[in-house]
């Protein structure tokens, strides 16, 4: 299907038709200090020579470091052929058009797409995608207040351990429709939530429960008696995962006796490169039972009149387009040429190349933990199981450090101390299968010498 | 022409309301409005307990082609919600003003009194000059 933008003459020939003299006329309800008269601060046009050397130049400035950053946005191998078929020109869109049943390759995708979301975190249902895991986190407290129409209070409590931007996400989309969100402190030698923290909430009125696994240490939650403790208080549960990590820990649809009811995440690592934070994708997961809460399109198979399978978007009461202003959300698209490009990755992965991805991510996350912690003056932070990301506890500030090893190359990893000053000079540390014994081994002998070089000083 | 039972109040929103004898009412939706509406595949009615303004959206109705609220004829406090809608919403489309209430409602003191409902008669008329 082609995508033609209007012609000077179907723009002259639709306002003759409407009977209106220009296209500013159609604005005209919008009151005039409403306006913006000039866009202060975006620089005027370039073409597309100039355009590109200016960005070749800046990508350039970035180097090519060795990254062992993670923290929501994870560097894994991307077969080439997953964004070669990806920019096929039948794909190449963001948007599935409006008549959105005449591009049936475009549907069967999402389709596809839909079905192995649903698998991978053994839930009933998924949409299409979100915007990216934490629009899709906040979305998932929104639907959470729709879906449990026992609780009437839209609290929500929310793990520190939950990503940081997902939580200011959440609280920046939900908070001035009525969601408040309460805090639920971690132990600080283990890095996880305790489930004997969540007594002081008994019979209260609580809406939802968040729970990331792995939390944003990379530590695994005790799922299963969280996701219980909420459901024996008619609570919702609301998961919110790692993809590659499903490949190998138990999927939110089985979390605790009845599974989690809403599972949102990330979709990046699958096949999304990093790509400077964006754009990425979120994807979100539900109960049948609660299908008429869930934001986003869904795309159906069906048969049509002449008894021939084919694919539809289905549920579109729920939505903008038809529902209006109580629409069940203001979500009504997707990001359909990542989901492309995801379910392309899904596809030539499949669930062992899946698993064994996430098997070498976490192999080699211990081995750069048992590398670093042998520098003097570095120590893990917590205890226990880590998926592919692990916090560091350094014996002196850490931007400095990071500063020193960047200059060397290497991007080391996230400075706790803003978020998490409790924490004292923490850093977040990432290996995936991208890593090889040698990436990590310089890594370690470069931290040696700026630690080294730094107590010296 | 669609059905409108002479006994039954309504309103302009195409709700109708049945007093019964424990001073409770049912509340359902038109046949003309089920007629409007088309096939419902999904219907959500109010929990039991819930207390509703006048003119507040308490229900959901929807169809293949469109999803509708359903307002609360008047103040009150929910006592049931038709369960049998959650399977089977298609009782709304094949037996409005019986098996296919939408829930029913104790209502607030004087509320009764006070609602300026539309009798058979006046309801007929309203549809009548919506073309229907």
């Amino acid at each position: 299907m082609a995508f033609i933008p209007h012609t000077e003459a179907d723009v002259a020939a639709m306002l003759a038709t409407i009977g209106a003299a220009g296209i500013e006329n159609l604005f005209d309800e919008i009151p005039p200090d409403l306006r913006v008269k000039s866009l202060a601060g975006v620089p005027p046009e370039l073409n597309e020579m100039e355009i590109g050397r200016l960005m070749t130049e800046r990508a350039r400035a970035d180097g090519a470091p060795l990254a062992f950053i993670g923290a929501g946005a994870y560097e894994h191998h991307i077969p080439a052929a997953v964004w070669a078929i990806t920019t096929r020109g039948e794909f190449y869109s963001a948007y599935t058009p409006y008549q959105a049943e005449a591009s049936q390759g475009t549907l069967q995708l999402i389709y596809e797409f839909q079905t192995m979301i649903a698998r991978l975190t053994g839930m009933e249902v998924a949409n299409a995608s979100m915007y990216d895991g934490a629009s899709a986190t906040a979305e998932a407290a929104l639907m959470a207040v729709r879906a449990n129409r026992k609780s009437k209070s839209a609290r929500i409590l929310v793990p520190t351990t939950l990503h940081p931007h997902y939580r200011r996400v959440a609280v920046t989309t939900a908070a001035n429709q009525g969601l408040k969100f309460e805090e639920l402190p971690y132990c600080t030698a283990e890095g996880v939530t305790p489930s004997a923290s969540l007594a002081r909430y008994d019979g209260q009125d609580i809406t939802a429960l968040v729970i990331q696994q792995p939390n944003f240490f990379g530590r695994l939650e005790d799922v299963d008696a969280l996701t219980d403790w909420a459901h024996a208080r008619a609570i919702l549960v609301i998961a919110v995962v790692n993809p590659t990590a499903l490949a190998l820990l138990e999927p939110p649809g089985e979390w605790g006796t009845r599974g989690a009811d809403i599972a949102v995440g990330e979709g990046q690592p699958l096949g999304v490169p990093l790509c400077s934070g964006g754009p990425y994708f979120g994807f979100m997961t539900t109960r049948m039972e609660y299908v008429r809460q869930m934001p986003g399109r869904i795309v159906g198979r069906t048969l049509d009149a002449a008894g021939r399978a084919g694919f539809t978007l289905t549920l579109q009461a729920r939505e903008q387009h038809i529902r209006r202003a109580k629409a069940t959300s203001n979500i009504c698209t997707n990001q359909g040429l990542l989901v492309t490009a995801a379910t392309i990755y899904m596809s030539l992965m499949g669930a062992q190349g899946l698993a064994r991805t996430a098997a070498a991510a976490h192999a080699r996350t211990r081995e750069l933990v048992a590398g670093l912690t042998r520098v003097p003056g570095v120590h893990l932070a917590f205890s226990g199981p880590y998926f592919h990301e692990a916090v560091l506890q350094l014996d002196r500030p850490v931007a400095p450090v990071l500063k020193s090893l960047s200059n060397r190359g290497i991007l080391g990893g996230l400075d706790l101390s803003g978020y998490f000053p409790e924490l004292g000079d923490a850093l977040l540390v990432c290996a995936t299968e991208t890593k090889t014994s040698a990436d990590i081994d310089r890594y370690r002998a470069c931290l040696s010498e700026v630690m080294q070089a730094a107590r010296a000083a | 022409m669609s059905t409108v039972p002479a006994d039954l109040k309504y309103t302009r929103s195409h709700e109708w309301v049945r007093i019964l004898a424990d001073g409770t009412v049912a509340v359902g939706i038109t046949d003309h409005a089920q007629h409007a509406l088309g096939d419902l595949v999904f219907v959500e009615v109010p929990e039991a307990g819930r207390a509703v303004k006048a003119d507040e959206p308490c229900a959901v109705v929807e169809s293949v082609k469109a999803a509708s609220d359903v307002y609360a004829p008047l103040a009150g406090e929910v006592t049931a919600g038709n369960p049998r809608l959650k399977e089977e919403p298609e009782t709304v489309n094949t037996d409005p003003y019986g098996e296919g209430w939408l829930m029913r409602l104790k209502p607030a003191p004087g509320a009764l009194t006070s609602a300026a409902f539309l009798s058979a008669a006046d309801y007929r008329k309203v549809l009548e000059a919506e073309g229907g």
